[in-house]
């Protein structure tokens, strides 16, 4: 036997390693030690009127769902149409944060674009995105940069916190939700928070 | 009553596995005939167990038998028939059950196709196809019973996913199985022949027709599902690197590697310890993907089953089926070496050029597949690797695998001089590249990769013409009939085949070069352009479908005043699941399609409409077509039926001198 007639199966078996040890992972779900402790406090422009400011505070009081969109994603589009109708019933105040709308784009390039006309695009991008496929927020704010996402610990989007009226992140959903898991998940998560506060 | 006979037809088809596993191999070890003999049957009754059993859960789907959680779950009495009979593979168990399905059937083809085979051989390859069956069997009666009552049973059923509801969805499936699984042939051979320590001419020769059949399924699926990909999701793309996709491609590439290996090591008796290992590797990449698409460890817009310890048998399965056949390649394989010699410019290092490039490119996409993974697990973070890596490393490494493979068919075996050679090749080569960048520039989009692209193409099809010129040319005086005649069907195959490969590269290029899409609101009787086509929005209606409710749009397109066609885009909601789905329509056309998507209504009753203009994306297609007819031709060379009555044995001594 030759040594070099072992690589490939060597080379399966660390193979096979990982995947042994990624079945034990999730990789939907990335444990957020956000749960539990105050959001990170933040101040953004707001989508339809990039002058007025919006901060965490504003929404001090309320038990309410951040939903971290973009134009450029996909998923978003998927996940769309459950807060469209999420938003027609009534049930939980959602605002968007608007994550990298032009530099997380993929199929363009921000490199050297200066930040108004960055902010300016951004606006038109998401408004437009808005005026198509409906608007489901009380108010989506500008996260240019994406310092708010990392914050907020956002590794892909869209996401969605559920945050009390203390301010705290009670719930963190990775990925659209579907209609299921709002009935299941997440509108059970808001009457408890809402009970408990 | 029905689908208990199923699953116990289930149980005595897993029985006649274990026996069609261990008695052949124990009579080829013993060098008992009577015992070899058992294989055939056993392989032939455990097909039948298996057919009766698919039978009956199809019938349970036909009938709305929702005391069958898995029917109840996947079907619903207003789903027409032809999509409760594609809901029996619309899901894990399902389709679990068509993969045992298919690989009965190309057990059964082997038992009935190869009587020319020694016995002892046959045996092993039955032995080794059996195993297989015994694991997958086991993992279907362990793991994912089809069967499963669910008592009561349901007054309705929840019905299959929208997006499977679709003609593509019926053939998609079985086609790529029967590719995916047609590969455990070719690795039933060459196990066989490790077990048997002989590896010549011959059993490449035995093992090539089933690999290009494989490799024809194999394709023909990817092609349809790529199809279904395009007109089904709406967003007119045709391929997104999903690592659905990616399993499925990967042994499609060491499938391609391991068809052009086994014809040098037949023709030449080279490569064989390669050719061993690439066998060993396409079916363990179908495995893989097996594994990946029901393990649920990758994340993917196909999210199908995930159930971890589904996962860990399918690994199990995985570990002892690839571990012991690398196991056995390296103790077997030292053996092999030596074979036919050849000199460095020869048609053999043109073929092995492009096996290692084949070879690397599915490890590519191996390795973006499993990044993610990968980093997730040595706890370096989350990421996604998503079409940027797969294009940055696809194009260089496919580049040069396209001039080889114009360039090997002008050398000869052995060895040739290399200025000759490149004498014969130079015209067609400067002509493509001026081709090319001609081409790029006419159209008005001369970007590097549209030049690239498009030479490549021309070179394709230049230097495809120049092989058939001199083909034909080799039987001087003869009528031209005749001397069409005269080239066997592999050549054609192998023609046909590579002229596809160019025909794809076209519809690649252009449409990636000169797609344009809009997203525009319209509303009744307003008019949008799209590259020079008119698009008049003739209002939306609603429609009923069977088991959904449409929103069915109108739109009148025309090109400089002369009417094209009338397209019917449609929302649709799925009333069981309360699924919202986007029905693209397409007007196809030969040089170009206009795809129409319809998206939301907004609140003023204008809808959101999105209009594509896709040149050359037909040619996708048709050259995976050709691609896949060159297969078909390969493999239906009279020379495999007219070798195969010849002593065996005979040839491959002559072979391996």
């Amino acid at each position: 036997m030759k040594a070099k007639f072992l690589v490939p199966l060597f080379l399966f078996l660390g193979l096979a390693g990982f995947l042994a040890f990624g079945l034990t992972l999730n990789p939907r779900e990335v444990p957020s030690p956000l749960i539990d402790k105050p959001a990170p406090a933040f101040t953004l422009a707001r989508v339809d009127d990039p002058a007025q400011q919006f901060s965490l505070a504003d929404m001090r009081g309320k038990v309410w769902l951040l939903n971290v969109w973009a134009s450029w994603c996909v998923a978003c589009r998927q996940e769309h149409p459950v807060l469209v109708d999420l938003a027609r019933r009534n049930l939980v105040p959602v605002v968007g944060l608007n994550y990298k709308e032009v530099r997380g784009d993929g199929q363009l390039d921000a490199r050297g674009m200066a930040l108004d006309a960055e902010t300016g695009l951004a606006v038109e991008r998401a408004r437009r995105w808005l005026g198509e496929h409906g608007n489901p927020y009380v108010l989506s704010v500008l996260d240019i940069d994406g310092r708010v996402g990392i914050d907020f610990g956002v590794y892909g989007v869209p996401e969605t916190f559920l945050i009390d009226g203390n301010g705290k992140i009670r719930y963190k959903h990775i990925g659209p939700i579907t209609p299921e898991n709002l009935q299941q998940v997440i509108l059970p998560k808001v009457e408890e928070v809402r009970r408990a506060g | 009553m029905i689908p208990e006979l199923g699953h116990f037809s289930l149980v005595l088809a897993f029985v006649l596995s274990l026996v069609q596993a261990v008695v052949p191999l124990v009579g080829a070890s013993r060098n008992r005939s009577a015992l070899m003999a058992v294989g055939r049957p056993a392989a032939q009754g455990q097909f039948f167990f298996v057919a009766f059993s698919f039978a009956c859960l199809t019938w349970a789907f036909i009938t709305s038998d929702f005391s069958v959680e898995y029917v109840a779950l996947h079907s619903n009495t207003a789903t027409p028939l032809y999509y409760r009979i594609t809901g029996v593979w619309g899901s894990h168990e399902g389709s679990l059950l068509l993969w045992a399905l298919v690989l009965a059937v190309w057990t059964v083809a082997v038992t009935v196709f190869s009587r020319h085979l020694p016995d002892v051989f046959l045996a092993r390859v039955l032995g080794v196809l059996g195993c297989i069956s015994v694991g997958f069997l086991a993992f279907l009666l362990v793991t994912s019973n089809p069967f499963e009552r669910l008592l009561p049973g349901a007054p309705e059923g929840r019905d299959l996913n929208p997006l499977l509801q679709d003609p593509g969805m019926i053939i998609h499936p079985p086609l790529l199985y029967m590719g995916y699984v047609g590969f455990s042939v070719a690795f039933a051979f060459a196990i066989a022949a490790l077990l048997s320590g002989r590896m010549d001419a011959a059993w490449a020769r035995w093992s090539r027709p089933w690999t290009t059949v494989a490799w024809v399924f194999l394709t023909a699926g990817i092609t349809v599902g790529s199809g279904w990909a395009y007109y089904e999701l709406g967003w007119g793309g045709w391929w997104f690197w999903d690592p659905v996709e990616n399993a499925s491609f990967m042994p499609w590439l060491l499938g391609t590697a391991l068809i052009h290996s086994l014809a040098v090591t037949e023709k030449r008796g080279a490569f064989r310890s390669w050719t061993v290992l690439l066998a060993i590797g396409a079916f363990s990449l179908s495995l893989l993907g097996t594994f990946l698409v029901r393990s649920g460890v990758i994340t993917s817009v196909h999210a199908f089953a995930t159930d971890p310890k589904r996962g860990l048998f399918i690994l199990f399965l995985l570990v002892v089926v690839i571990g012991v056949s690398l196991l056995l390649y390296a103790w077997r394989a030292p053996r092999l070496s030596g074979g036919g010699s050849f000199a460095f410019v020869s048609r053999e290092t043109a073929l092995l050029g492009n096996n290692v490039l084949l070879s690397v490119a599915s490890a590519s996409v191996l390795l973006g597949t499993l990044y993610p993974l990968f980093l997730d697990a040595l706890g370096m973070g989350k990421i996604s690797v998503g079409p940027p890596y797969f294009e940055a490393v696809f194009v260089p490494l496919m580049t040069p695998v396209v001039v080889l493979m114009m360039f090997g068919p002008f050398l000869r075996w052995k060895g040739d001089s290399l200025g000759p050679a490149l004498r014969r090749v130079a015209p067609a080569f400067v002509a493509s590249i001026a081709v090319g960048v001609g081409a790029a520039f006419a159209i008005g989009h001369a970007t590097p990769r549209t030049m690239l692209g498009l030479a490549l193409a021309a070179w394709v099809v230049l230097a495809s013409a120049q092989q058939l010129v001199a083909r034909l040319g080799e039987r001087p005086g003869a009528a031209s009939a005749a001397r069409l005649r005269g080239i066997p069907s592999a050549w054609w195959g192998m023609w046909l085949a590579h002229l596809g490969v160019g025909i794809f590269i076209i519809g690649v290029t252009l449409v990636g070069s000169l797609n344009q899409s809009l997203d525009v609101k319209m509303r009744e009787g307003q008019r949008a352009e799209l590259a020079g086509y008119s698009f008049v929005f003739r209002g939306v209606q609603d429609a009923a479908g069977p088991n959904y409710d449409a929103s069915r749009a109108t739109l009148d397109v025309s090109r400089g005043g002369v009417a094209i066609a009338t397209l019917h885009p449609e929302k649709r909601l799925y009333r069981a699941q309360g699924m919202p789905m986007t029905e693209a329509a397409i007007d196809i056309g030969p040089f170009r399609d206009v795809y129409v998507s319809l998206g939301e209504q907004l609140p003023d009753a204008s809808w959101i409409v999105s209009l594509y203009y896709k040149p050359f994306i037909s040619w996708i297609w048709l050259g995976c077509a050709l691609m896949a007819l060159g297969g078909i031709f390969a493999a239906s060379d009279r020379r495999y039926r007219k070798l195969a009555e010849r002593s065996a044995p005979a040839a491959a001594a002559r072979q391996a001198a």
